[in-house]
């Protein structure tokens, strides 16, 4: 039996309009599509899963007809679900894995999570706190929405007031992304105070300002997952920029532990001539005005310059967003970068989404200079040509340039998408805070960083990766944590920071 | 939601707002800025700080109406609450990080231009406060856009006013001023210039004359004002900077203005169709439809 295909919009009308592109499976393709899952004995989807989603389980439900059975056995292991199920790399980790995959094509895991996301999203099944501080699911589980409905009307503090827990400790997580969402939706769960602090206006990091409507709806999707964790009693308090608006050691005297999450948020640029031009900009730049200002929305307040012609540079995730919005916005788009097709680093998915809604890809392509008209604006992009030489260090071949092969791409604007590296607001206002070379957090294995009750993960500490990764990161800092925070027996902590823990854990 | 509890008209199109923002209240330093937003879909803009109160829990933003995004934020009343507000964001002037001994002793004068009489109105006061010796050059285009001239005359040892048409003060620049002080024999270690670009240009200009060290605060385009974006870089000394992380202060001699200058004018026609949009939503909302009233 072949997979369950998955219906879209049509790529002619979705380069058009910001909509969703993917409408998801109903209840009758998502049941045929678990239908083929083959419940393996041992299941290499759930080890390649860096959450380690029960996922063999929660497609057995779907089988059975309990979707709220199934979101009830997601939600064990994964705070994100309909966004994992969107934006995750599939390809390289649960499907990847999967052993129909030798064969034939591997269950859609992805699909089928964001099914049963969106199901209980639409149903109204909530996770929140019982009287016991116990966490639970209201709805469908319970067959009654009464505690739901209560909560919105009290909202957070009647969450809190729900959650009479075990331990009340204050913990402060900083940066509302997938990191510090899913680290404060666990926290939460165990039953402690939790307030994260976000720099932007709006929550949600990269989920808002990065991935664009079109692959992530924020209203639909991430607004609903947030209100989760805020059913969860979670805080959010926008406009604060730890490191500016408040220091480390005032968050350090007011909660009991901190998790850093801020993500990896600086634009890196080629350093070519001419990138200071007018029409050149980072993605971020570019991404932000789109999303998290809404530029694309009509009467919008913040300005968006796309051009008629737009080139973009990179082969990342990033890259085929701001490619994907250039185009919804009304640019000839082309997207250069220096390998080859093979080698580009974005999900297949993104990459045959752009090919299908007509966005040019130039291989082998190195931007030596942004040229200008008089005017000081934009007006190519020229390239060295290049062939891909021998393997380097990532196993993926070196692209070599080719002497005295140029070519000038004519456009409007270009939008650099070359990754970002770590913000160091937060570590040059904290010296203590050791960090790498690189700028990213230093953390041990338990994520403890080089400050007693500190704790990092996601981006700010491995570089630029995945929402997933985040999310596991974030999880994974929870539990640890929760241990720090543990009355030891003696009376003081168990854990506290590696600096004491000694260098030897250190990645 | 950031209560504005007190608003007073400057001049007609320059207003001050002073804001219930306590946690940056107390973080707040001379040179640093901060962004609004108006209302729930405005734009960020990013504004010096003129003043802040941690006692209070305030801060004091001056606001010029230039485009729509200004004019939504001077259209807000005392009582009402701005959006979003967010900051300190940029670095301290570079004296504040400096042992106040040695900032004690030195001699400061201050270019202000225009709306930058706000931002140059808390670090004289800092200066003051600690016994530097402060003079302040205020330049407008006329008598009626001079602000802050009572509170800026009471934190400096020396205010000159300077107009463009000699409506008040010294006819001339704020530079023809300078040129004038040192001529006369008048000795500062530093100077500073906040105002618009073109006259900070100029300003560097001047100071380089009399080799006088020049500090500049560079108000370029922004959106979160954190790093993120990269839309605020400049070249400074052959290198990009970025003006939310790295600045908003730099030094003058170092800065590319024109390049600075050319970049501010990235949006300027969707600026002026924005300014066009905004006119004609306002001349609906307050035209009084008198057809059928028989006059």
């Amino acid at each position: 039996m072949k997979r369950v295909p998955v219906r879209e919009q049509d790529p002619l009308v979705r380069a058009h309009n910001f909509e969703e592109v993917s409408y998801g499976y109903n209840q009758q393709e998502a049941l045929a599509e678990a239908s083929r899952c083959l419940n393996c004995k041992k299941p290499m989807c759930m080890t390649a899963c860096p959450v380690s989603v029960k996922i063999p389980l929660f497609i057995s439900k779907i089988v059975a007809g309990d979707i709220a059975a199934a979101a009830d056995v997601i939600a064990q292991d994964s705070s994100l679900p309909a966004i994992c199920g969107r934006v995750c790399p599939q390809e390289t980790q649960c499907e990847g894995s999967c052993i129909l995959g030798k064969k034939g094509e591997p269950i859609a895991i992805g699909r089928l999570e964001r099914f049963v996301a969106d199901w209980s999203r639409e149903h109204s099944l909530n996770e929140t706190c019982n009287e016991n501080g116990v966490p639970e699911r209201s709805g469908a589980m319970q067959h009654e929405c009464v505690r739901k409905e209560a909560l919105e009307t009290e909202q957070n503090d009647a969450a809190q007031n729900n959650c009479i827990a075990v331990d009340r400790k204050k913990v402060a997580v900083v940066g509302s992304g997938p990191s510090g969402l899913a680290c404060a939706s666990d926290l939460a769960k165990l039953g402690y105070d939790v307030t994260i602090y976000e720099s932007l206006h709006k929550a949600g990091g990269v989920l808002v300002y990065g991935i664009p409507e079109f692959r992530l709806p924020k209203e639909k999707v991430v607004a609903a997952e947030l209100e989760n964790v805020k059913k969860l009693g979670v805080k959010i308090i926008t406009n604060v920029v730890v490191g500016k608006t408040v220091t480390m050691n005032w968050l350090r005297e007011n909660y009991d532990a901190i998790f850093l999450g801020q993500g990896a948020g600086l634009p890196k640029f080629s350093g070519i001539p001419g990138e200071d031009l007018n029409g050149v900009s980072s993605a971020n730049e570019f991404l932000t005005r789109n999303n998290l200002m809404g530029a694309f929305k009509p009467g919008a307040k913040t300005p968006i310059i796309a051009g008629a012609r737009a080139v973009v540079i990179g082969g990342g995730n990033v890259a085929m967003d701001a490619a994907r919005t250039a185009l919804r916005l009304g640019a000839d788009v082309t997207i250069v970068y220096r390998r080859s097709m093979a080698e580009l680093p974005a999900r297949a998915e993104q990459v045959h989404h752009a090919q299908e809604e007509g966005v040019k890809f130039m291989m082998l392509m190195a931007p030596v200079e942004v040229l200008g008209n008089e005017k000081g604006w934009v007006r190519a992009l020229r390239c060295q040509k290049m062939v891909l030489g021998e393997p380097d260090e990532s196993g993926r071949r070196k692209p070599v340039p080719v002497e005295g092969e140029f070519v000038d791409i004519e456009t409007d604007t270009v939008i650099s998408a070359l990754g970002t590296s770590p913000n160091r607001l937060i570590s040059l206002a904290t010296p203590e805070l050791e960090v790498s070379k690189r700028g990213t957090i230093v953390a041990n294995e338990e994520l403890a960083t080089s400050i007693p009750g500190v704790y990092a993960g996601g981006d700010a500490v491995t570089g630029a990766a995945t929402v997933i990764l985040a999310m596991g990161a974030g999880r994974k800092a929870a539990a640890s944590i929760h241990q720090y925070l543990q009355p030891a027996t003696d009376g003081g902590h168990h854990n506290i920071g590696f600096a004491e823990t000694g260098a030897a854990n250190r990645p | 939601m950031y209560r504005i509890i007190r608003k007073e008209q400057l001049s007609t199109v320059i207003t001050l707002f002073e804001v219930e923002a306590p946690l940056l209240a107390r973080a707040a330093k001379p040179g640093q800025f901060l962004i609004v937003r108006a209302l729930e879909d405005s734009e960020r803009i990013p504004l010096t700080v003129c003043d802040f109160n941690p006692e209070k829990g305030t801060v004091t933003i001056v606001i010029q109406t230039i485009g729509a995004s200004s004019k939504e934020l001077c259209a807000l009343e005392q009582g009402d609450y701005v959006c979003d507000v967010v900051g300190p964001l940029g670095r301290p002037s570079e004296f504040m990080e400096q042992p106040v001994e040695e900032v004690r002793g030195k001699s400061f004068v201050f270019l202000a231009g225009g709306l930058g009489t706000a931002p140059v109105y808390p670090q004289a006061k800092y200066l003051h406060s600690i016994g530097a010796k402060v003079d302040v050059i205020l330049g407008a285009k006329t008598e009626r856009l001079v602000i802050l001239e009572k509170e800026m005359a009471g934190v400096c040892d020396n205010l000159y006013i300077c107009t463009d048409d000699g409506s008040k003060g010294f006819k001339g620049l704020v530079t023809g001023k300078l040129e004038e002080l040192i001529g006369s024999g008048r000795q500062y270690d530093t100077a500073v210039a906040i105002g618009p670009m073109i006259m900070m240009k100029f300003a560097t200009l001047s100071a380089r004359k009399f080799n006088l060290p020049i500090i500049v605060s560079m108000n370029t385009l922004m959106v979160d004002g954190t790093g993120m974006c990269g839309a605020c870089r400049l070249t400074v000394d052959g290198q990009t900077k970025f003006a939310c992380v790295d600045g908003p202060e730099f030094d003058g001699y170092k800065v590319d203005f024109d390049g600075a200058m050319r970049r501010l004018g990235i949006y300027r026609s969707k600026e002026m169709e924005a300014n066009e949009a905004y006119e004609q939503a306002k001349a609906a909302r307050d035209h009084k439809c008198r057809i059928g009233i028989g006059e």
